[in-house]
């Protein structure tokens, strides 16, 4: 379980989580949305404490994490745009992982799900977007972590492989495994949350399943149902 | 950390840059041999190279590398791996890397010419130490600089501004308090200012190693009295190392804080 508290994150002038409460029950898939800019990716970075925030407590499962770091050993975590050591080979970097997270997870079954094999003596430099992307995805996933952060891991997929992706989501989901995604594909969102997040202006907009939100908004479609509450936060 | 040390480092060793830097230093050891056909000559010739050249292209490194692998350093940090140790570990991979082109790249050509008949070996090899050191201090700095902009064109041009203030702007300012002050003694005064800059302070080292401290005039007679010494050459020694690890402190401190 994460529960968030009073959460506050400045940068500089600019307030971009404003005393965030939040808490995610373990096993499921979350769905963070937002509005570009409203703190999606900090939330995230702040769980895992690549950005430090300015007040507030993260606790996982009960252990307060920030400015610890062994908890990440029980985190895998997709980033929104990857980019590697351009001197390195695929397979390297595959390797080199597994090395700094003393663990020997079998990667090969998602090698060939992304058809990755012609590309593991490949440096990463010659590497395509969507093709850095999977590697991306190997990665996050080659570990048996608990808690699975990804933070718009559809960037330039394919359809074939975010399809894939889905599948890998899912069974991970039935694995028992907590699953945190931040996205802007609506599609994704209701055809695999459990529950949304909204954030908006680095606050927590609403929290609930997407059904919830339809009925809150009274749309019958999730679409128009978050352009509703972003019109009325206009107003 | 020493895995970390060991991909920047395996990463570094497989650039372009390093291929060129290690056959910089090859190519300028054969030649300087080959027109001095003395190793003591060569020596001082290197002296001065070194002294400009290991600084600004630590300097550089330092920045460039840093801000390349941003984006993996940020890989990293979702690992679960202490944040001081990847720095750590970067920065260390880095000096090394340096240090080594430094040192192969001009021990080969030294090595072949016969060093170990040479009575210059131990110059030869302060030399190569204080080049080392200096990319230590200089990678060491401009991380710092790096780590506190994340303006690439800010950090860039601090960096290289950080090293023409210790290798040109110190002096002149130096050359220009000593003419101003010159009624009064500064023996005491210019030992102090050295001490502070880590180029002027390895320049003088090394002049003094090489017992050709008459170019300095009187001041080099102070310089040797105090440096001349073995309490000299370890007090010396402890500085430049300080210029390594109050700037490293300083990174693992900085990297504590910042936001990636």
């Amino acid at each position: 379980m994460i529960e968030i508290n009073n959460l506050v994150k400045r940068f500089g002038k600019l307030t971009v989580l404003d005393g965030i409460n939040l808490s995610f029950l373990n096993g499921g898939i979350h769905t963070v949305l937002g509005p570009n800019g409203s703190g999606k990716t900090t939330l995230i970075k702040s769980i895992l404490g690549i950005v430090v925030p300015n007040k507030g407590t993260i606790k996982i499962n009960g252990k307060e994490v920030i400015g610890k770091w062994q908890y990440r050993d029980d985190i895998s975590y997709m980033p929104q745009i990857a980019h590697f050591p351009q001197n390195l080979k695929v397979k390297e970097l595959f390797k080199m992982i597994k090395d700094l997270r003393n663990t020997s997870i079998n990667e090969n079954e998602l090698i060939s799900l992304f058809q990755l094999e012609s590309h593991l003596d490949k440096k990463l430099s010659n590497l395509s977007g969507g093709t850095s992307q999977k590697v991306n995805i190997v990665i996050t996933f080659m570990f048996d972590a608990p808690l699975i952060i990804l933070d718009e891991p559809t960037t330039g997929l394919d359809p074939v492989a975010l399809i894939s992706l889905k599948k890998i989501i899912k069974q991970k989901k039935d694995e028992g495994k907590t699953i945190l995604i931040s996205t802007h594909i609506m599609s994704l969102v209701e055809e695999i949350s459990d529950e949304i997040v909204f954030l908006l202006d680095g606050k927590i907009y609403f929290q609930g399943t997407t059904d919830e939100l339809k009925k809150q908004t009274e749309q019958d479609n999730l679409e128009n149902a978050i352009a509703n509450v972003l019109r009325e936060s206009d107003d | 950390m020493i895995k970390i040390l060991k991909y920047s480092f395996y990463d570094l060793m497989r650039s372009r840059w390093s291929y060129i830097y290690f056959l910089f230093y090859l190519a300028l050891g054969f030649i300087l041999l080959f027109l001095n056909q003395d190793v003591s000559k060569a020596v001082i010739t290197l002296l001065n190279i070194i002294i400009v050249l290991t600084p600004l292209i630590g300097t550089l490194f330092g920045v460039m590398y840093f801000y390349n692998s941003k984006e993996f350093t940020e890989l990293l940090l979702a690992q679960p791996i202490k944040r001081s140790n990847i720095f750590v570990g970067q920065y260390l991979g880095i000096s090394l890397s340096l240090s080594l082109s430094l040192v192969v790249g001009l021990g080969i050509p030294f090595l072949a010419y016969g060093l170990f008949q040479s009575a210059e070996i131990f110059n030869f090899f302060s030399l190569l130490l204080i080049g080392a050191m200096l990319s230590f201090i200089f990678v060491a700095l401009a991380f710092n600089l790096a780590l506190y902009f994340d303006d690439k064109i800010k950090g860039f041009g601090l960096a290289i501004i950080t090293w023409l203030f210790f290798a040109v702007i110190y002096d002149g300012l130096f050359l220009i308090t000593m003419l101003m002050f010159d009624d009064y003694p500064l023996d005491k005064f210019a030992l102090g200012a050295t001490i502070f800059n880590p180029i002027d302070l390895s320049r003088i080292l090394i002049i003094l190693k090489l017992d050709i401290s008459a170019l300095l005039g009187y001041t080099g007679a102070v310089f040797q009295d105090f440096f001349g010494t073995s309490f000299g050459l370890f007090f010396s020694l402890v500085l430049l190392s300080l210029w390594i690890i109050l700037p490293l402190l300083l990174i693992v401190v900085k990297s504590k804080r910042k936001d990636f």
